[in-house]
């Protein structure tokens, strides 16, 4: 070691991402802390968010002249002997991926809702301002607020939650009713399986939310804002929180945001364990104080949301991209894309996939890029045999439909969506009859039991799943099912209802063999598996009146 | 103490955490909270407290505490063992898990064990689904958790005993 780097406070980067944390990345910041006064090296610890590469987590990333050096997987006992071999010094150690910008999987992709994420002090607020931070809010405050619904249209930005509805159009349903008072809010009620990246943005870059909510505020004349952050994240809850405390004592939320004469208050709340309030209507109601109970649409959110008032109500993803859009110009944004699907998704790698994490790219790129490009195949290394993308409710494809742009109309046209742009991986272990029967279970659980369909529906759906499984009548109950689906389709209030038979459909159209195996194959399985076969024997046997009920 | 000296302590503390939120909108929702987080979990007793409050009535406060899971009606066991069941965990054996956790912890699922010492609970989606199988031990979340990790981290609660109930 040189004289001149022993004097050095070498900045060292350690993600405080909750994935990150889930994989040891506390214990190697500690161990860090400890090698570095060890070794008379004074470092500066960053816990920053996560780069999204979760399959390097905990990633550390070592800040020298030629840029930022990125080790991962590193783990808690390699840390002395990294320390040892140069890591501090950005040596090429083993484990060490040189360049986090030069890494291909990231450096390939086009980051723009994420742009900051992994790279600042998610709580330094000059940070964020070094990174392009409220540029966005300083361009919007010099526009007209219907100038700003404008450029948000001209941009095409749709909603990221998963509907994809053009965010301009609503926001300036909001700036166009007359009320003395409006609300922003913002669906952080992540609840789909294979999501994370509304989680990872409020825990890596959260002002970027704030921004976002703040120029939604000052477009529709909004004074007040509400998250509706899910309880399952808590580490997001409490980062949430301080950043909105260090906006506050900035001057960037309150009373004259940022020297104007925007009024802007914003508030974290925390659901509590209710997969439904990730609907919106059944979120406004948990926010006012009642069961998530899904609401009858009209009146839209947008006319009579929060309290009765006109209400913005969008996904964190759609707002957190706000900013970008403002800075830079809608026409920037909108260059990206295919179609009608405009600028960049979000994707999630998730499930049984090699290389799991975020891929923010443009729309268009395909199923199979994705998956087996970005994602290098399954993680047990056994062939792909699903994918699930956009959550729960979403479709389950087969390795034959990976042409697939991601698209939201090239996705419809396949009776699939693009969703949130989750992607849950399944290799060929996976029992799609399984799966199916989980979907409908899974919307038993968490229907919130207002409309029929649903409430009724899955349950029936569950059974009639178990005899198709058990072999039971077979035909007759596929009849039975399909027109069960469609009931719950056509017929519920909202999108659990009405999206649960997507995962259903979709395994029985591509993989009906799942669908028709002999009782007997049911014996070794797992236990839901064999819950499902007793059930089916317990229903033949009650419907061949073998039994007394 | 004696228990209606306990009893009239906790309804205090109920009604203050209610007068001092009640100004908030929707404030029925973070009241809960903070009495379940202050007091462990709500009672009967309680939501007639904060249905006074509130000017509600006690049926509408009932409603909305049931309705939500994370407003416990018991205290919490010594140890809550959550495991996610969402596909991207089940797409890495969450549901082997999930059998092996009731096996070694003689607990179903959404139970707790006859001592009262483990919960063992089903959590769809904590976020972290490029990890998975995904597990959270006493509040604390973990990744790639696989039955053998499942048992250390269980075990390593209570100081390296043997969970409750574990039958190897």
């Amino acid at each position: 070691m040189s004289r001149a780097q022993r004097g050095r406070v070498q900045r060292v980067y350690v993600p405080a991402d909750s994935a990150a944390r889930s994989v040891g990345a506390d214990e190697v910041a500690d161990e860090l802390v400890a090698a570095a006064a060890a070794a008379g090296r004074e470092i500066q610890l960053v816990r920053n968010g996560s780069r999204g590469m979760l399959w390097l987590e905990p990633l550390v990333e070592v800040e020298t002249a030629a840029g930022r050096i990125a080790y991962g997987p590193v783990q808690a006992g390699d840390v002395a002997a990294l320390v040892a071999a140069g890591m501090l010094d950005g040596a090429p150690t083993q484990g060490c991926h040189g360049r986090t910008d030069d890494i291909d999987w990231l450096a390939s992709q086009h980051r723009v809702t994420f742009r900051r994420v992994g790279v600042t002090d998610p709580l330094d607020i000059a940070d964020y301002r070094a990174h392009g931070g409220f540029a966005g809010l300083e361009r919007a405050l010099t526009m007209t607020p219907a100038a700003v619904v404008d450029a948000v249209t001209e941009s095409g930005l749709r909603g990221r939650g998963g509907a994809g509805f053009p965010a301009g159009i609503k926001w300036k349903t909001v700036h166009d009713a007359g009320s003395d008072l409006k609300f922003v809010c913002a669906n952080a009620d992540e609840g789909d399986s294979g999501t994370f990246a509304d989680r990872m943005l409020m825990e890596g870059d959260p002002f970027t939310l704030i921004e976002g909510m703040t120029i939604a505020a000052y477009a529709v004349g909004a004074t007040e804002g509400y998250i509706y952050l899910r309880s399952e994240y808590p580490d997001a809850v409490r980062i949430m929180r301080q950043a909105i405390d260090v906006a506050y004592a900035h001057g960037c939320l309150g009373a004259g945001v940022l020297g104007s004469g925007l009024g802007f208050d914003l508030f974290v709340r925390v659901g509590a364990g209710a997969y439904i309030c990730g609907e919106e209507t059944s979120m406004l109601e948990s926010l006012e104080g009642r069961r998530g109970l899904v609401r009858s649409k009209p009146p839209i959110p947008a006319l009579a949301g929060l309290f009765g008032r006109p209400t913005v109500v969008n996904n964190v993803l759609t707002l957190g991209t706000v900013p970008m859009i403002l800075a830079e110009g809608p026409a920037s944004y909108q260059d990206l894309g295919v179609e009608r699907s405009r600028g960049t998704q979000v994707f999630q790698l998730a499930g049984n996939v090699r290389r799991g994490g975020i891929v923010e790219t443009g729309f268009g790129i395909t199923l199979g890029e994705l998956v087996e490009g970005y994602g290098g195949g399954s993680a047990s290394g056994r062939p792909v045999r699903a994918v699930q993308v956009g959550g729960p409710l979403g479709a389950y494809l087969p390795v034959d439909r990976f042409d697939l742009p991601m698209d939201y109309e090239a996705f419809a046209a396949a009776d699939a969506m693009v969703g949130h742009g989750g992607l849950v991986v399944f290799d060929e272990t996976v029992d799609m009859a399984r799966q199916a029967r989980f979907a409908m279970e899974f919307c038993a659980v968490e229907s919130c039991g207002k409309c029929t369909p649903c409430r009724i529906g899955s349950v029936r759906g569950v059974e009639t799943i178990d005899k198709i499984i058990g072999g039971v009548d077979r035909e007759r109950n596929l009849l039975v099912l399909d027109d069960l689906c469609t009931t719950m389709t056509k017929g519920s209030l909202c999108a659990m209802g009405g999206l649960t038979p997507m995962p259903v459909q979709s395994a029985l159209q591509h993989f009906p063999e799942d669908f028709d195996r002999p009782p007997a194959d049911t014996a070794g399985l797992p236990v839901p598996d064999k819950f499902a076969a007793e059930t089916a024997a317990r229903n033949a046997a009650l419907m061949a009146g073998e039994v007394q009920r | 103490m004696s228990w209606s000296t306990h009893e009239v302590e906790r309804s205090t503390v109920v009604r203050e955490i209610a007068a001092s939120l009640k100004g908030e909108r929707g404030a029925l929702m973070p009241i809960l909270h903070r009495v379940v987080a202050e007091v462990g979990y709500l009672t009967h007793e309680d939501t007639t407290v904060i249905a006074e409050v509130l000017n509600l009535s006690e049926a509408e406060v009932h409603g909305v505490a049931t309705f939500y899971k994370d407003f416990r009606r018991e205290p919490a066991a010594e140890r809550v063992v959550q495991i996610c069941r969402g596909e991207a965990c089940q797409a890495v054996g969450a549901e082997a898990l999930v059998a092996h956790a009731t096996s070694t912890l003689g607990v179903e699922v959404d139970t707790r064990s006859a001592d009262g010492t483990v919960e063992l609970e089903q959590i769809f989606c904590f976020g972290n689904c490029a990890l998975g199988p995904a597990v959270s031990v006493d509040g604390r979340l973990h990744g790639r958790v696989g039955p053998d990790r499942l048992d250390v981290l269980v075990g390593a609660r209570t100081g390296g005993a043997r969970p409750a109930g574990a039958q190897r």
